[in-house]
C-alpha cells in the first residue's frame, strides 16, 4: 500500500498525503506492561491511521475502563479522546457520533468491557447501528483489576484466584452478528498485518458499526499455556479463513491472485477487500454461514481469524432518525431557536 | 328496587345560607382508565374560559385502568391554585369509594351520583344530585366503546347546570380538546346539554355554590408544566435528547416529540435539527448527553428518582471532565418505586450531590409554569457556560396538571454557548490548556472535536488530571482541580436564578420554599395575615444557595423551610448554608404524596408560635 505515501520530509522520514510523518499520529508513552497485546493493536491504529492518511482532527477515540481502554491515550494525539466509564462507551459514542456526524470514532474496549458490565449497550449500539470503528482488545480476563474471569474466558479455564471457569464464554463476534452488525472481523494481536489490514477496511467501512475483536493476550494474567488467548495458543491455533490485503479506492490496485482463489469485497466508498482463499472456500457476504461457523469453531474451541461478515445494507442511526446532514453541533442559533411566531402561535393555541 | 328507593334522603336546605360564588373545590371520583380526563379537562377549561382562576389536580394510581383516580379542581375568585383540604362539590363516579368520598363531604356540599348507586350510610347533611346515566348514555346513541366516555359527560351536564358553567364555554372547551373534530364534540355536547336539560327539568338547586364571569383569566393560557418544559426545550436550542420512559417525565419528551417536527425541520433539507433517541435505559440516556455535550450539542434528557439514581456514575463524570448537559427530574415519592404516581420535593439531596466523592450541582427550582418554560432554555445557557450539567427539579404536580399562566415571552437573550475555542482562536492565542483558569471564575476554555488547529486536541477522562487534560496523580494537580471546580461552584451562585423575595410590613418570621410548594406558601401568608401573622417569603430557584438567602435568614427572627419530603432536605441545606444560624431554622416538612395546602402550612406555623 503506497499510495498514501509522498515523497520524504525533513529528515528522510516518510509523509502521508496529509504531509503528516508517522510521528505526529502517535499517543503518549503506554504504561501497560511491557508486552501487552493492547500495546501492539496501538501500534497497528497509528501505522492504519497514519497510511489512510486519517485526518487527525475528524478522528475521535473513545473508551471505557480497563487496560484496554486506557490504550487511546497511546494513539492519535492530534485527535480528542474520551475515557468514560466501564461499559459505557457505547452510548457516549453514540452522543458524540450523534453530535456530529462528520467525526470518525475509533473507540476501544476489553471483553470485561463490553462483554459483562457493557453486553447491554454493545448489543443496543450495534442495533442503532451507529457509524464508528469497535474495537474490542480480547484478553479473556479483567486485566486492571488483576485477574478475574471475564464473560469471554474460556470454560475449564484456571486463574489463580478465581478458581475454574465453570461457564462458557460469549462470543462478540456472534452477538455481534445476531444484532445486525455489518463488519464483523476477529484477529489475533500477534499477526501484525492481519490487524493491520482488517483496521483499513473498518476505517472504510460506511454502512455504520465496524466490530473488530481482537485477541489480545494479557501477558500478565492470562498468558498460561491452557489459555486459548494467550500469545502461544494464538501462534499456534490461529486458523485464518483467508489471507486479506485492503486496497484503498485511490490506491493503484495491484491484484496479485491467481484467479479462482481469491474472493473480492468492494464497499461503498470504492475501496476493495481481498480474501485469498485459504482453506474453504469461504463467503463473507452470507449471515448464516458466518454464524454457523463461529458456531462450530466456538464447540471445537477453534480460534478462526479474518473478515467473518460484511454487509453495507442497513440504515444508519443518522439515518434512522431523519437528522439533517449539517452535524448537529455545527447549526446556528437561527436553525436551533424557531421564530417568534412560532412560539406566539402555540401561546394562541393554548387559551 | 325503583330508582326512588336508592335515593338517600337528604334534609339538607340552603335557605338562610349565603350563597358561596366562585370560591369552592370540586372532587371527581372515576375509575381509572375510563377516559374521565376529557370530561375533567372540559370542566376546567370551561370554568377557565369564563375568566374565573381554576386549578385542576389529577390524582392518580400507578395503573393503567380499573382502579380509583380523583380529579380536583379548585375554583378560586381570588387567584389561589394550591390544593385544599376541604371539598364542597362531589361527583361520586366511582363506586368502589363512592361511600368513602361521600364522607369527605364538607357540610353542605353537593354529591353527584349515578342514580342506581345506593350509598350504604347517606348523609343528611348534603345535597344530591341524582344523575340518570344509563339512561342518558343510550339515548346518545354513542357505539359500546365510547359508552364510559359518553357516560362521564353526564357529570359535566350536571355541574354546567347545577353551578352554572356556561354550555357555550363547555362547547368551546370540547371544540379546543378535540381539535375542531365536529363529530366527537358533537357527540359529547350532545350529552351534556341532554344532562343539563334533565337537570334543569328535575333536580332544583339545593346547595350554595356557583359561579359566575369574572374577567381573571384575559390573555392567559393553560398549560401542564412538562409541556412548557419541552417547548422550553425547543426554544433552547436542544439538539439531542436521549431518555428512558418513566412517570411522570415522559410527557416532556413527549411534547418535543410533538412539537419537533414542526418546529426544528431544517426547511431545505426536511430533516430535523434535533435528534430524539429514546436509550435502553437512564444509563444509556445520560451517556448520549455526555457523548453529544463533549462534541458540542445541546444534550438533555428528563427523568425521575429511579432513573436519577442509575445516571448516578455519568453524572460523576460529566461534573468532572466538565461536560455540560441538561437533566430534568420529575420528582415523584420514594422511597425506591415508592408512590410513583405521587407529587415529592424528595431528590434535593440526591440531585445536588449526585455523585461519588465531593460532587455537586447546579440545579434550578422552577416555582411556576413560566420559570419550566424559561428554565427549558436557560438551563443549557448555564450548563454551557459552566461546562457542567445542570439539573432542573420539576415535580409531578406541575409537570402533569393543568396550569394558568401568561403565555410564554419569547427568549431574547441569544444563545450562551460558553467558553468554546475555534481554530482561529487558537491560532490568534497560541497556546490552549484545557482546566486552566484564566479569568478567575474556574471555567476553564473547551475546543471541540472537529477543530482543525493542531493545538486543538485533548483527552478527557474521569480520572485526576491537570490544567494541561493530562492524566496526574499528584497531590498538588488534584487539590488544585477540586479547587477550581468549587470557585465554579461559586461562579455558578453568582449566575443562577436569584431568590424572589416577598416581605410584608412589620414581619419578622420568614418561610422559604421552592417549586411547587408555592402557591400553597402564598394563600397560607394571606391567611397567617388575616390571623395578624405577618411573614416574609424568600422562593428558592436554584441551587447554590446564594447571599440573598443568607441575609433573608438572618433579618428574620424564626424562619420556616417548607418542602414536600420527610427529612426536610432543604431545610438541611439551608442549616449547612448557614450554619451559625441553624438553629432558628424550622423544617415543616409534608409527605404523604399530596401537594401541600395552605391550612397545613397554617396550621404548623401556627402550633411553632403560639
Ligand atoms: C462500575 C465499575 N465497576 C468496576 C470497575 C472496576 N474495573 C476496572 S477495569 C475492570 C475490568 C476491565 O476488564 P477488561 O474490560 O477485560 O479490560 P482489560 O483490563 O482486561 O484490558 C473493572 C471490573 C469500574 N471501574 N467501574
Ligand atoms: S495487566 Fe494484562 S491487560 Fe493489563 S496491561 Fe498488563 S498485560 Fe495488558
Amino acid at each position: 500500500m503506497t499510495a498514501a505515501v509522498k515523497e520524504p520530509g525533513a529528515g528522510g522520514a516518510k509523509l502521508n498525503l496529509l504531509g503528516f510523518d508517522r510521528t505526529e499520529y502517535k499517543g503518549k508513552p503506554s504504561t501497560l506492561c511491557s508486552g501487552c497485546g493492547h500495546d501492539s493493536i496501538a501500534s497497528q491504529i497509528i501505522a492504519v491511521a497514519w497510511e489512510l492518511s486519517l485526518e487527525p482532527h475528524r478522528v475521535i477515540k473513545t473508551s471505557g475502563i480497563g487496560c484496554s481502554s486506557k490504550s487511546p491515550a497511546y494513539f492519535l494525539n492530534r485527535s480528542h479522546g474520551f475515557n468514560s466509564l466501564h461499559g459505557r462507551m457505547p452510548s457516549l459514542t453514540t452522543g458524540a457520533v450523534l453530535a456530529n456526524k462528520d467525526l470518525q470514532a475509533i473507540s476501544v474496549s476489553g471483553d470485561g468491557d463490553t462483554g459483562s458490565i457493557g453486553l447491554g449497550q454493545y448489543k443496543h449500539l450495534l442495533r442503532r447501528n451507529v457509524p464508528m470503528v469497535y474495537i474490542i482488545e480480547n484478553n479473556g480476563v479483567y486485566g486492571l483489576t488483576k485477574g478475574q474471569f471475564s464473560a469471554t474466558a474460556d470454560e475449564g479455564q484456571k486463574l489463580k484466584y478465581a478458581g475454574v471457569n465453570e461457564l462458557p464464554p460469549i462470543d462478540l463476534c456472534l452477538e455481534a452478528i445476531a444484532s445486525g452488525c455489518g463488519f464483523v472481523a476477529r484477529s489475533f494481536a500477534g499477526d501484525a498485518k492481519q490487524v493491520r489490514e482488517l483496521l483499513k477496511a473498518a476505517l472504510s467501512y460506511k454502512g455504520g458499526t465496524a466490530v473488530l475483536d481482537i485477541i489480545s493476550p494479557c501477558i500478565t494474567f492470562n498468558n498460561h499455556e491452557e489459555s486459548t488467548k494467550s500469545y502461544s495458543y494464538g501462534k499456534a491455533n490461529e486458523e485464518r479463513l483467508h489471507d486479506i490485503s485492503f486496497i484503498e479506492p485511490q490506491g493503484e490496485i495491484v491484484v496479485d491472485y491467481e484467479e479462482g482463489t481469491a474472493r473480492e469485497v468492494r464497499m461503498h466508498d470504492g475501496s476493495t477487500i481481498v480474501l485469498r482463499k485459504l482453506g474453504d472456500d469461504y463467503n463473507p457476504q452470507d449471515r448464516n454461514a458466518a454464524i454457523s461457523k463461529l458456531d462450530e469453531a466456538q464447540a471445537k474451541q477453534e480460534f478462526i481469524t479474518g473478515l467473518l461478515y460484511i454487509n453495507e445494507g442497513r440504515k444508519r442511526i443518522h439515518e434512522a432518525l431523519h437528522i439533517v446532514d449539517t452535524p448537529l453541533a455545527e447549526l446556528n442559533e437561527a436553525q436551533l431557536r424557531p421564530p417568534r411566531e412560532a412560539l406566539d402561535k402555540i401561546m394562541a393555541d393554548m387559551n | 328496587m325503583t330508582v326512588l328507593d336508592t335515593r338517600p334522603g337528604s334534609q339538607y336546605d340552603s335557605s338562610g345560607h349565603p350563597e358561596v360564588v366562585n370560591d369552592f373545590s370540586i372532587v371527581i371520583a372515576t375509575v381509572n382508565g375510563s377516559g374521565s380526563q376529557t370530561a375533567n379537562n372540559t370542566i376546567i377549561r370551561s370554568i377557565f374560559k369564563m375568566g374565573i382562576p381554576v386549578n385542576g389536580k389529577n390524582i392518580f394510581p400507578s395503573n393503567i385502568s380499573g382502579l380509583p383516580t380523583w380529579y380536583t379542581v379548585r375554583v378560586s375568585k381570588d387567584g389561589y391554585v394550591a390544593r385544599r383540604q376541604e371539598t364542597e362539590i362531589l361527583v361520586a363516579f366511582n363506586l368502589q369509594t363512592a361511600d368513602a368520598d361521600l364522607q369527605s363531604l364538607k357540610e353542605g356540599g353537593a354529591c353527584f351520583y349515578p342514580d342506581d348507586y345506593k350509598f350504604m350510610n347517606p348523609r343528611k347533611d348534603v345535597v344530591y344530585y341524582p344523575l340518570p346515566v344509563k339512561q342518558l348514555v343510550k339515548e346518545s346513541g354513542a357505539d359500546t366503546k365510547l359508552k364510559d366516555y359518553i357516560a362521564n359527560m353526564v357529570y359535566v351536564g350536571g355541574l354546567a347546570e347545577i353551578l352554572g358553567i356556561d354550555l357555550a364555554k363547555i362547547k368551546e372547551a370540547l371544540v379546543k380538546h378535540f381539535n375542531g373534530k365536529a363529530k366527537p364534540v358533537e357527540l359529547n355536547y350532545g350529552v351534556v346539554s341532554k344532562a343539563a336539560e334533565y337537570v334543569r327539568q328535575n333536580l332544583p338547586k339545593k346547595d350554595i355554590y356557583r359561579v359566575a364571569p369574572l374577567d381573571l383569566t384575559h390573555g392567559k393560557i393553560l398549560i401542564e408544566g412538562n409541556t412548557a418544559a419541552g417547548l422550553g426545550a425547543i426554544f433552547g436550542g436542544v439538539s439531542l435528547v436521549s431518555w428512558y420512559p418513566i412517570t411522570p417525565s415522559t410527557s416532556v419528551v413527549d411534547t418535543i416529540n410533538e412539537y419537533l417536527h414542526e418546529l426544528r425541520t431544517d426547511p431545505a433539507s426536511g430533516k430535523l435539527t434535533c435528534a430524539v433517541v429514546q436509550a435502553e435505559d437512564e444509563i444509556a440516556a445520560i451517556g448520549m448527553l455526555v457523548g453529544a455535550g463533549w462534541a458540542g450539542c445541546r444534550a438533555m434528557t428528563a427523568t425521575s428518582g429511579p432513573g436519577i439514581s442509575l445516571m448516578t456514575e455519568f453524572a460523576g463524570l460529566a461534573y468532572f471532565a466538565e461536560v455540560p448537559l441538561v437533566i430534568w427530574d420529575i420528582m415523584r415519592m420514594g422511597p425506591s418505586t415508592g408512590l410513583p404516581t405521587r407529587t415529592s420535593q424528595g431528590d434535593i439531596l440526591t440531585a445536588y450531590f449526585l455523585g461519588h466523592g465531593d460532587t455537586r450541582h447546579v440545579c434550578l427550582l422552577p416555582g411556576n409554569m413560566q420559570e419550566c418554560f424559561e428554565f427549558g432554555t436557560t438551563s443549557f445557557d448555564l450548563a454551557e457556560h459552566l461546562q457542567t450539567p445542570v439539573f432542573v427539579l420539576s415535580d409531578l404536580d406541575f409537570g402533569m396538571n393543568l396550569w394558568m399562566t401568561e403565555p410564554f415571552q419569547y427568549p431574547e437573550k441569544p444563545l450562551d454557548r460558553g467558553k468554546v475555542l475555534s481554530e482561529e482562536d487558537l491560532k490568534r492565542l497560541g497556546s490552549f490548556k484545557r482546566y486552566a483558569d484564566l479569568e478567575g471564575d474556574g471555567v476553564g476554555w473547551r475546543t471541540l472535536p472537529g477543530n482543525p488547529h493542531p493545538m486543538s486536541a485533548y483527552f478527557s477522562r474521569g480520572t485526576g488530571h491537570n490544567a494541561e487534560a493530562a492524566y496526574s496523580e499528584r497531590p498538588d494537580d488534584w487539590e488544585e482541580n477540586l479547587d477550581r471546580l468549587a470557585r465554579k461552584h461559586d461562579t455558578a451562585r453568582t449566575l443562577v436564578p436569584p431568590p424572589v423575595v416577598q416581605t410584608r410590613a412589620g414581619a419578622n418570621i420568614g418561610v422559604i420554599a421552592y417549586g411547587s410548594s408555592d402557591p400553597a406558601i402564598v394563600e397560607a401568608c394571606d391567611l397567617l395575615e388575616a390571623k395578624g401573622v405577618a411573614i416574609d417569603y424568600l422562593r428558592l430557584r436554584a441551587l447554590p444557595l446564594e447571599e440573598i438567602t443568607s441575609k433573608f435568614i438572618e433579618e428574620h427572627e424564626i424562619l420556616f423551610v417548607v418542602e414536600m419530603n420527610y427529612d426536610g432536605q432543604m431545610h438541611k441545606l439551608l442549616q449547612i448554608h448557614s450554619p451559625e444560624n441553624a438553629a432558628r431554622l424550622k423544617s415543616i416538612a409534608h409527605c404523604d404524596g399530596l401537594s401541600l395546602t395552605a391550612q397545613f402550612i397554617t396550621e404548623k406555623v401556627m402550633s411553632v408560635l403560639q
